[in-house]
Order: structure tokens, then sequence, then C-alpha cells
């Protein structure tokens, strides 16, 4: 059988102007070549900057902010899509290839009812006429399990849940019957809970529609479950390229074999003593707007030297425990002990010394630091704050700070910008253990750093916690950072207290329902995963 | 129509009513400080301070501030303007023809300018930084850059006395046809479209091209979507707030900024209105007519925010 699709030594390039410097040509895609049957799926993986996107874009024959296609060729149905221009192009683009984004939310139009958005390209097309378009558009409806498949489309984007959107965009790439759907990291802006039930409505539109697609993603747990074959990429070069089963169960390539290793890390539990927690949250309730109760009677203990990992979806009130705890939110009802002592709801009442034994580290390093302040300053403003330490004295220390995150002097002049995402995220962990807290609250601070890099991290904490024998409150969506680096774990939901205990407790059965559906919704890494894991489920679950 | 929706659609409206009330004392003060006064003007220089006593009392002009103030304000709750000083007529009757004469001709530039602009802002993004962006950019801020009074007098110059296709007189009478009509403010209409055209015009530019550059364009782009239709189907309605915003600007200009039109080409209208009766102190067709200009103005702002909030449809149509 002949090839849909055959990238030949695609490269592409792009201009990067840093000021006051000449524009640079930088290859993000180096001399890619794939090809792919009818009705196959290919799982295109890699971290941040590998050039997966780029390369699903460019079946489209499309580059994203001044990236442009410069060598090789992208064959589909024997014809060179890079020569198209002008109709052609646009009746290739949503005609022939269609494209599911990562953030369903900003890829529809505000302002237009998806019915209206979905049939746009079929009709525009010539493909259906109106109401031939808008039959079919229920039917995909249906087949994608979306609620009222009737009258669905009638609503606007605002109007329905995010799950439910993704799905739409799903429907709205296979409304004009495409070949080729690139599918862009569909499934990476949902709750895991959600996830499944988005996944399995792809992989069954595809087998159903027999629609061959480019899978994007940077987990590979996830392609797994969708992909005949698999590249994995690294700084836009292709690192291997096999099946699934080769890819999962005998990678060849020392990158692919770490992608596919479980977490490094695991820390042993540490078992609870008599002694008085560091931290004690009781019964505290909170909002934001005195109405809607964000927090709900939320009682927490953890330990000096422990980990306490917070665990939930968004909407659980994680991170607004994480604001209760800072001060920023004082709570409505209920209180806090730090150290035994009851800690003042408000940040303005606490002493400078309370301040400095709580500190916080945020998910995105980029905007948690100062861009114009060097990373000597970043470093050592909490030296010179919180203890008055100045001149080499300080120095000295920032270096001492900076050997311990295995970063060095050679970056005492650097500027945020300057720094890699683990880098950045790095420091701010030194910013914050400069002042020598007792409690840091880590609010997903791995989310945005990719999987290799987020191991480091971790590793990081934990010898740091050793060494200092620092308590973190560990907030995260992510099941697999919770059973790396806790002690024990709080499940919650819609902003009540699940359960709390030990971590060997609460990861072995029997469970609440709710940490059965979240744990189970947790993506593993093995072929039929995602089979077992539906048929496991009650099919209310599907509802979302 | 939800709930919610009509709530900020009233809340809007009481907060136009307080500010058109709070404009009224503004107004009123503003015609209190202007120096010398009515009968001052009509006995003339050589007036004795006993007759300008007389006329000041006959006249009602010697009570407290605070009284007069209230007297007008309940004569305007109850709809009379009150009586000018000068010739005795009802101040309505005096504004009636006039403020019909301005409406007509902000309504014939408006209807003109409006597509025009938007048009123009459509074709700017579409061809954005080629031939066409540049010449509708630079041609509209040069029209901006030019004081209404010296495009006014170009015209005339050209198309009325070099080509004498136009009168440079712009009288209007009720007699008249609406063809007549139309052809004598030709010129005066003109300058209003080139005065307020770039404004609209650079604004419809800028805030589509803001939205350009949402995902839900590039989404659009990539179904394969004509570049005109992203713009103007995708990209405009997700716009539109600020556009109308800029319009209703440029509208409530139109009616109360016409001033200096108005005199260039003897067009009988509110603002020349306006202007005779500043300098004759008569205070109540003064004090109507900046009520009157008050009132249009809070009203097209109103609208402008109850059109931005019924198009949006987040608020039109709530989870």
């Amino acid at each position: 059988m002949s090839n849909l699709l055959t990238v030949k030594d695609l490269v592409i390039k792009a201009q990067v102007h840093h000021p006051g410097e000449k524009p640079v040509a930088v290859t993000i895609v180096d001399k890619v070549s794939f090809t792919l049957e009818k009705g196959k799926v290919l799982g295109l993986i890699g971290e941040s900057g590998a050039g997966k996107s780029t390369i699903g874009l460019a079946a489209l024959a499309y580059g994203r902010f001044g990236c442009t296609i410069t060598g090789g060729e992208i064959i589909l149905h024997e014809q060179d899509i890079l020569k198209f221009r002008g109709d052609k192009l646009r009746q290739h683009r949503g005609g022939q290839v269609s494209y599911v984004a990562q953030s369903a939310a900003a890829s529809f139009n505000p302002a237009h009812k998806l019915d209206d958005q979905i049939v746009e390209v079929a009709i525009s097309k010539g493909a259906m006429g109106r109401t031939e378009a808008l039959k079919y558009a229920k039917t995909l409806y249906k087949k994608l399990g979306l609620p009222n498949p009737e009258t669905f489309g009638q609503r606007y984007p605002h109007q329905v849940s995010g799950g439910q959107l993704q799905r739409a965009m799903t429907a709205m790439a296979l409304a004009s019957k495409p070949d080729l759907i690139v599918f862009d990291e569909p499934t990476t802006a949902l709750d895991v809970t959600t996830q499944i039930d988005v996944l399995a409505a792809i992989k069954d539109a595809i087998r159903e529609f027999n629609t061959a697609a480019l899978y994007i993603s940077h987990d590979l747990a996830v392609v797994g479950q969708v992909a005949d074959e698999i590249m994995v990429l690294r700084y836009g070069k292709m690192v291997e390229y096999g099946s699934t089963e080769q890819i999962l169960y005998h990678p060849k390539e020392k990158y692919t074999q770490q992608l596919v290793a479980v977490r490094s890390v695991f820390k042993e539990e540490k078992p609870r003593t008599k002694a008085e927690p560091l931290l004690k949250v009781a019964k505290v309730t909170a909002s934001y707007d005195g109405k809607v109760k964000v927090v709900k009677n939320l009682s927490l203990e953890l330990e000096a030297g422990h980990t306490l990992a917070v665990v939930g979806e968004s909407g659980s009130g994680k991170s607004t425990t994480a604001r209760i705890i800072m001060g920023l939110l004082p709570p409505s009802d209920g209180e806090i002990f730090f150290e035994g002592k009851r800690l003042p709801p408000k940040l303005k009442q606490r002493s400078k010394e309370l301040k400095r034994l709580i500190r916080m580290i945020y998910q995105m390093p980029d905007v948690a630091m100062n861009p114009r302040h060097t990373i000597r300053d970043i470093i050592g403003r909490p030296l010179t704050f919180f203890f008055g330490t100045r001149g080499k004295e300080r120095e000295a220390k920032v270096i001492e700070l900076l050997e311990q995150i295995e970063m060095g002097a050679d970056y005492l002049n650097r500027f945020p910008a300057e720094l890699s995402g683990g880098q950045k995220q790095r420091v701010c962990i030194a910013r914050a253990l400069a002042s020598k807290p007792k409690l840091v609250i880590c609010d997903e601070v791995t989310s945005a750093l990719d999987p290799l890099v987020a191991d480091g991290v971790l590793k990081l904490l934990m010898r740091l916690q050793k060494e200092t024998n620092v308590s973190y409150l560990f907030i995260t969506h992510d099941i697999a950072t919770v059973r790396a680096i806790s002690d024990s774990i709080a499940v919650m939901y819609q902003g009540e207290l699940v359960e709390v205990g030990q971590k060997s407790k609460i990861l072995s059965p029997p469970h609440p329902p709710y940490t059965e559906l979240l744990l189970s919704s947790v993506p593993e890494m093995r072929m039929g995963w995602l089979e077992e894991a539906i048929s496991g489920r009650r099919m209310e679950a599907a509802g979302n | 129509m939800s709930t919610q929706l009509i709530r900020l659609i009233l809340q809007r409206v009481a907060l136009g009513v307080v500010t058109l009330f709070v404009i009224s004392i503004l107004i009123f003060l503003s015609a209190e400080i202007l120096p010398g006064d009515v009968a001052q003007t009509i006995l003339g220089q050589s007036a004795t301070p006993e007759n300008l006593a007389n006329l000041r009392t006959q006249l009602g002009l010697d009570k407290p501030p605070l009284q007069r103030y209230m007297n007008w304000l309940g004569g305007i709750v109850r709809g009379d303007l009150g009586t000018s000083i000068v010739n005795k007529q009802p101040v309505a009757k005096l504004i009636g023809s006039r403020f019909t004469n301005t409406l007509f001709l902000a309504s014939v530039s408006a209807l003109i300018a409006v597509p025009a602009a938007i048009l123009l802002g459509l074709l700017a993004v579409r061809f954005r930084d080629k031939w066409p962006d540049k010449f509708i950019s630079a041609t509209t801020l040069t029209a901006i850059s030019l004081p209404e009074f010296f495009v006014g007098y170009v015209l005339i110059l050209f198309f009325a006395i070099k080509l004498p296709w136009f009168s440079s007189l712009s009288t209007v009478s009720a007699s008249m046809s609406l063809g007549e009509r139309l052809h004598a403010i030709v010129l005066p209409c003109a300058t209003l479209t080139f005065v307020v055209l770039a404004h609209m015009m650079r604004m419809t530019r800028a805030a589509i091209i803001g939205v350009l550059s949402s995902p839900y364009i590039e989404m659009a782009q990539l179904k394969g979507v004509s570049p005109f239709r992203v713009i103007f189907r995708h990209a405009f309605p997700n716009a539109i707030s600020p556009i109308i915003n800029v319009v209703v600007v440029n509208l409530a200009y139109l009616i109360v900024g016409v001033v200096v039109v108005e005199v260039i080409f003897v067009y009988p209208g509110m603002g020349q209105l306006f202007v005779d009766n500043v300098s004759k102190r008569d205070l109540p067709v003064v004090q109507a007519c900046g009520l009157i200009f008050a009132t249009v103005f809070i009203g097209l702002n109103m609208m402008a925010d109850v059109l931005s909030i019924i198009g949006n449809p987040k608020l039109r149509y709530p989870k």
C-alpha cells in the first residue's frame, strides 16, 4: 500500500532576533523524515523545543512566528504540499489536513456558536451544504460522546467544559473528512480524569473514520496509547523512530530509555512520630468572594523534615490552601498552627521571623523572578533582608547556595532570561532556602518543566531536605510526582479533603471512589492501558 | 436576555442619569462665571447702575444662584427649557430647527464616514504593511493632522471658487427639498468626514490587529479560511467593542464639535446658535444648548457601553 504522507529531509529554520544583534537563522527541525499510511497514527514525542509542533504545522504548510520551511519535501497524495499557494493551499488546509490545538478554549472563536465554527470548513470547501454539514456534525458529536448531540452545537464555546471543548475541536477536525489530522498536545491542558475520556474518544474516532494522524505530545505514556509508530525527537533532530511496541519495550537510544524509565526518583516514606507537627491546619474554610467556599473544613498536619503532597485537579482548592498558609488569603473559619503556636491569619500580622521560616516556590519560575535582577541579586536579597548579610560575606553565601543547587559562581552575573527552565527553578529554590526556612510550600514547581528536567529538580529538593531537615508542602496534580517524593498525601476534590494519610496507606487499595478514579486515570507506560482503564471505569464517568 | 445583562445595562443607564445631573451643575456654574451679564449687553456701556439693577430684578437675575438653579432644573425636568432673555421666545422653539439641521449634517457625515472608516480599516489589516495599508495610513494621518478650518477653506477654494460646483455658504431652509439640502451640505460634510475618518479607521485597524494574534485566528488560518474572511468573520466580531467606542466618540463629535465647521460654512446649526448666544449672554439658551450637547454625548457613550455588553456572547449567554 502506498503511503499517504511522506516527509523527506524536512528542514525548518526560524529567524531569532536578539536586540542589538543581527538576526540569526536557527534550525528548529533538522532533516526529519518519516512516512505515514492511511489510517495509521504516528506519535511525535519530545521535550519543549524538540520541534514536534513545528513538524505538525508543517504538514499544513504553515510556519509559526517567522518559521520557514527551508528544505525537504512533504508529499501528500503524491503532491508536494510545500509548493501549494493561494486557493490550492487553502483547499489543502482544513480540507485534506486538519489541526487540533492544545488549548481548545483559546482556539475556538468566542464570538461564534460551535456549530458555525465546526461546519465552516466543510461548507467553504464545497464538500457539503449547510444542512448536510450540520447533520454530519451531529453524528460526530454523538461519536465523540458529547452530551445532547442534537443541541450541543448551538452553544458558545464558553458554555461547555474544557474536556467537551477538546472533543468538539476533534469534531471540527473531522468535519471536512480529512485524510490526516494533526493533534498537537490535545489532552495536555486537561485534568487526568478528563484526559482519559478525551483520549479514548480521539482514539475511537481515528479508528472509526480511518483517518491518519500525527499525534504530538511530551507524554510518552499518552502517545503509547494511540500511536502505531513513534518518533522521538530532541533539539529538532530525530533520536529514534520505530513501532510503539519497540519504543516502549525495547528502546535503543539512551535518551528514549530515559523517557521510558519510570521516575528515577523515589523516596522511602518516613514514619510518623509522636512529635508536635511543624504545621497544623485545623478545620480551615476560606472563600474569595465571601460566598463560594473554595476550601471547606480542611485539616492537615506536617512534621519537621517530612513532605506532605496535596494532590487534586484544577478547582480542587490546592493552590488556595497554599495561599491560606502563606497568609495571602485569611481563612473565614478555622486556625493554623506553626511550631505549636497559632499563626496570624494575615501576612501583615506575621513577624519577619515567621516570614523567614515559611517560604514559597512557584509554578512559573519565569514570572517569579525580576527579569532585571542578576542571579546574585535574586539569591542575595533574602540574605540581606533577613540576616543583614552584605558584601563579601553575602557573595560567599550566594556562591555556596549556587553550589548547593549544582550551578556555581559562573551564574552570578547572569539574568534569569539567560537560564534554562530547570535552572530558573533551581535559582528559585536557592532563593527560598537562603533564609533557612523550616517550611517551604512548593506550588506545582515541576509542572512547567520537561520530565527529565523535573526529575533533576525533584532530586535536588530531596537532597536539600536531607541536608537541612526542611519540610515541604508539595502541591501538585501529578500522581507520579506524589509517588516519588511524599511521606504523606492529602487528596482534595472541590475544596474538600477526600482523604489524608501516609503514602503507603493512600496509594494502596481500598481507595475511596475519587482517589480510585484519580489513580486509575494516570496513563501508564504500556500498550493497552487505555482500553483496560476505560473498561474498568463506570459509564457514568463518561458524561463529564 | 439574562438578568445579569439587564442589571449591567440598567447600571449604565443609572450612571448616565447621575452624570447628566452633575453636568447640569457644571453648566450652570460656568454660565454663572461668564464675565458680564445679559442686562449689561441689553443696555450697553452707557447704562447707569440703577438701570442695570432694575433690569436685573425684572429678569430675576438678583435671586440667589441656588434658587435660580433649582428653578432651571425644575423647568427642565418638566420639559420646559426656559425662555430666551433677549428675544423672549421659548428656548425650545429657538433650538428646534437648529438641532434638526445639526442632526441632519451629522447623520449624513456619519453614514459616509463610519462604513468608510471600517472598510478602510479592514483593508489596511488585509494588506498589512503592504502599500495599500501604508497609503491608507498616510492619507488618514495627514487628514487628522490638519485643522478642520484649514480643510474647510481648502475645499471652498477648490470646489466653490476654482470649480464652482458647490456654494461656499451651506444655507439650508425648511422650504428646500432633500436633494437641495444634500447638495448644500456637500462641503461641510466632506470636511467632517475627513476629520473623523482617520480616528475610526486607525482604531479599527489596531483593534483587529490586536485580535489577530489570538490562537483562534491561527486556527481559522489552519482551517484554510480565506484571508478576508479571517479578518471579517473571525477577528472583527471580537474587536467590535473598542471599535464601537471610537465610532461613538466620533458620532458625538459630529454633533457636539461642529461649531467650527458650522461657522466656516455659515450652516444654521446648534453650534452657531450656541456661539451667538454666548456673546449675547443669553444664559437660558446657552445652558439649554450645553445640556443638549451633554445629553447627546452621554447618551451615545451609554449606547456604546450597552452595545459592547450585548456584543459579548459571554454576557448574552451565561453558562
